[in-house]
């Protein structure tokens, strides 16, 4: 069954701006899906749709099988979704926050106390529970809204950029709890800016640029697509000149700093051994940008390039 | 419909109704102390300084007589504000989005904010008329048509509020009815004086403001006395409602303020 079905989606707002311009998407049950796509994509307006937040003007919507059109109710049950902006009371408590959210789906306040401690554990703010919302830290805030969106166990959890102005180490541990509830079965919606995230956590992917969808597939079959990798190598001693590499195009960034462009038909021990040759050494190598990075831009500079 | 979901939905109106009026009892001192000591001063001033020398009205002493107006004007600032704020604020801070993603229709979060109005509209009314007997003796002649007129006048100034918030692009404009519609209505809605003073084109304009009615039959359940028909007041109350609880459903499901 696929946790939500998108057919034909449209919207356009009163001004006439056309956010989504008849969009089909599919998200597997248990699937760990990315929404990619640069600020006013139409990512946040489909996610609001499915949420009711947002009205659409034409298409329509399924989640588990359940149409927004005609069984709303059991469709919003099914979804859990943690919005972009903060949009938690800032003079209520996490703990009255939570189990009131559970509340407004119908679950009674003995198991909304037992599931508060539960995902507010797990999320590593049970002992911040009686604190006013608006003093903590705005990462605290993050994983409230995740705590929040999970008390009602939903099927399919929407995150809209979660670790936004999240600090690293607080972001990673993010990352896991996210992986562990969809090995358990939460089919996972996630958009967000760092692709870096996208491409550790999900395992399907869709690009959608002005409101369309540029391109949707497995994360390892986009990630094939791409042919050259280019990598940045860090030197033990500083040269005046390019070294020549036969089948390799370097550059030389500055005198102790390499970037080179390698090939997918080409490995990087011919490189090394003909720089050893010449006698160059190299200190450490890392990818000049995210692969994932290099496939959206190239995605969206070319829907975005004139017809 | 299955039993687990007219419970779930129960479960939902209650939690909101929680909700707002642990609100109501948190910020207890901007809720519920402001009408007690205005009511009291009310008293103090036009009840004991200056209503000894008005003597009476219609035959009622000046102190009783404005008495059941005084707290129905408790229980219509308070509902309105209760609700006006409280959604404008939710809707402000974007956390009426809980509510908004939730499977709860429509209805019953409409239904789950008035509940909220409602109490603190009651708390308070019950609040000033324990002030009231401070000052003044006041019998009960129609139980039945005391709870209906305070039940429904907090009923409607409830939804009249909830339909502010939506509106409300600001904080000023959630002040803006209060100040500029309500409290006149209110002053001139027959709670200081009898319609029955005025010249005959302003008793006739009386009766096209709703307060005066709503003043009256909860008046007339106090003291036995109105300017109006009860039952045709109990009829406009009851027809107010049921325009406004729809009116405040549209906006619900439909209004640019909340959703789109």
């Amino acid at each position: 069954m696929q946790a939500l079905e998108v057919r034909g989606l449209v919207k356009q707002y009163r001004n006439g701006v056309q956010a989504l311009k008849g969009i089909d998407l599919d998200v597997a049950e248990g699937d760990f899906f990315a929404l990619l796509g640069p600020n006013g994509a139409g990512k946040s307006t489909l996610i609001g749709i499915c949420t009711s937040l947002v009205s659409k003007s034409a298409g329509r919507i399924a989640v588990f099988g359940h149409d927004l059109d005609g069984d709303l109710e059991a469709a919003k049950a099914c979804i859990g979704v943690v919005p972009q902006e903060l949009n938690l009371n800032q003079f209520e408590t996490p703990e009255t926050i939570v189990v009131n959210q559970a509340g407004f789906y119908g679950i009674p306040r003995s198991v909304a106390r037992e599931r508060a401690e539960k995902y507010l554990t797990a999320l590593s703010l049970w002992d911040k529970r009686h604190k006013l919302t608006r003093t903590l830290s705005g990462g605290m805030k993050r994983r409230l809204m995740i705590a929040r969106a999970l008390m009602h166990e939903p099927r399919l959890l929407i995150l809209d950029e979660p670790t936004a102005g999240v600090d690293i180490e607080i972001r990673r541990s993010m990352w896991e709890f996210l992986r562990e509830l969809n090995e358990r079965g939460t089919t996972i919606i996630l958009t967000t800016h760092y692709l870096e995230e996208a491409e550790s956590l999900c395992r399907n992917i869709a690009i959608i640029d002005r409101g369309q969808i540029a391109e949707a597939d497995r994360m390892d079959s986009l990630l094939r697509k791409l042919h050259t990798e280019s990598f940045v190598l860090s030197l033990r001693a500083p040269v005046s000149v390019v070294p020549r590499v036969t089948g390799y195009e370097l550059t030389l960034i500055d005198p102790q700093t390499l970037e080179v462009e390698v090939s997918k038909d080409r490995n990087l021990n011919e490189l090394f051994t003909q720089l050893s040759a010449d006698g160059v050494q190299v200190l450490s190598m890392r990818n000049k940008v995210n692969r994932l990075e290099e496939i959206f831009m190239r995605l969206v500079d070319k829907s975005g390039a004139p017809a | 419909m299955s039993k687990g979901i007219t419970q779930a939905r129960w479960i939902g109106f209650k939690t909101i109704v929680f909700r707002e009026f642990g609100r109501v009892l948190r910020i207890w001192g901007q809720t519920i102390v402001p009408s007690i000591v205005t009511a009291a001063l009310y008293f103090v001033i036009f009840g004991s300084l200056i209503g000894g020398r008005i003597g009476s009205m219609d035959g009622t002493d000046y102190m009783q007589y404005i008495a059941p107006g005084l707290i129905m004007m408790a229980v219509i600032t308070n509902s309105y504000a209760n609700v006006s704020s409280s959604l404008y604020g939710a809707k402000f801070g974007r956390y009426l989005e809980e509510v908004l993603v939730s499977p709860l229709p429509n209805w019953v979060i409409v239904l789950g904010y008035v509940g909220g109005g409602v109490l603190r509209g009651l708390l308070v009314g019950l609040a000033v008329t324990l002030v009231t007997l401070f000052f003044t003796h006041l019998p009960v002649e129609h139980l039945f048509l005391i709870l209906a007129a305070v039940f429904l006048t907090a009923m409607i100034f409830s939804l009249a509020g909830l339909i502010n918030g939506v509106f409300a692009k600001n904080f000023d404009q959630v002040n803006w009815i209060p100040t500029f519609v309500l409290t006149p209505l209110t002053y001139f809605g027959g709670v200081f004086y009898s319609i029955n003073l005025l010249p005959e084109w302003a008793r006739t304009l009386s009766f096209a403001n709703p307060i005066l009615h709503m003043v009256n039959a909860f008046r007339y359940g106090f003291l036995g006395r109105s300017d109006v028909d009860v039952f045709a007041a109990l009829a406009i109350m009851t027809l107010s409602v049921v325009v406004l609880f729809f009116i405040a459903l549209h906006l619900m499901s439909r209004s640019a303020g909340l959703r789109d």
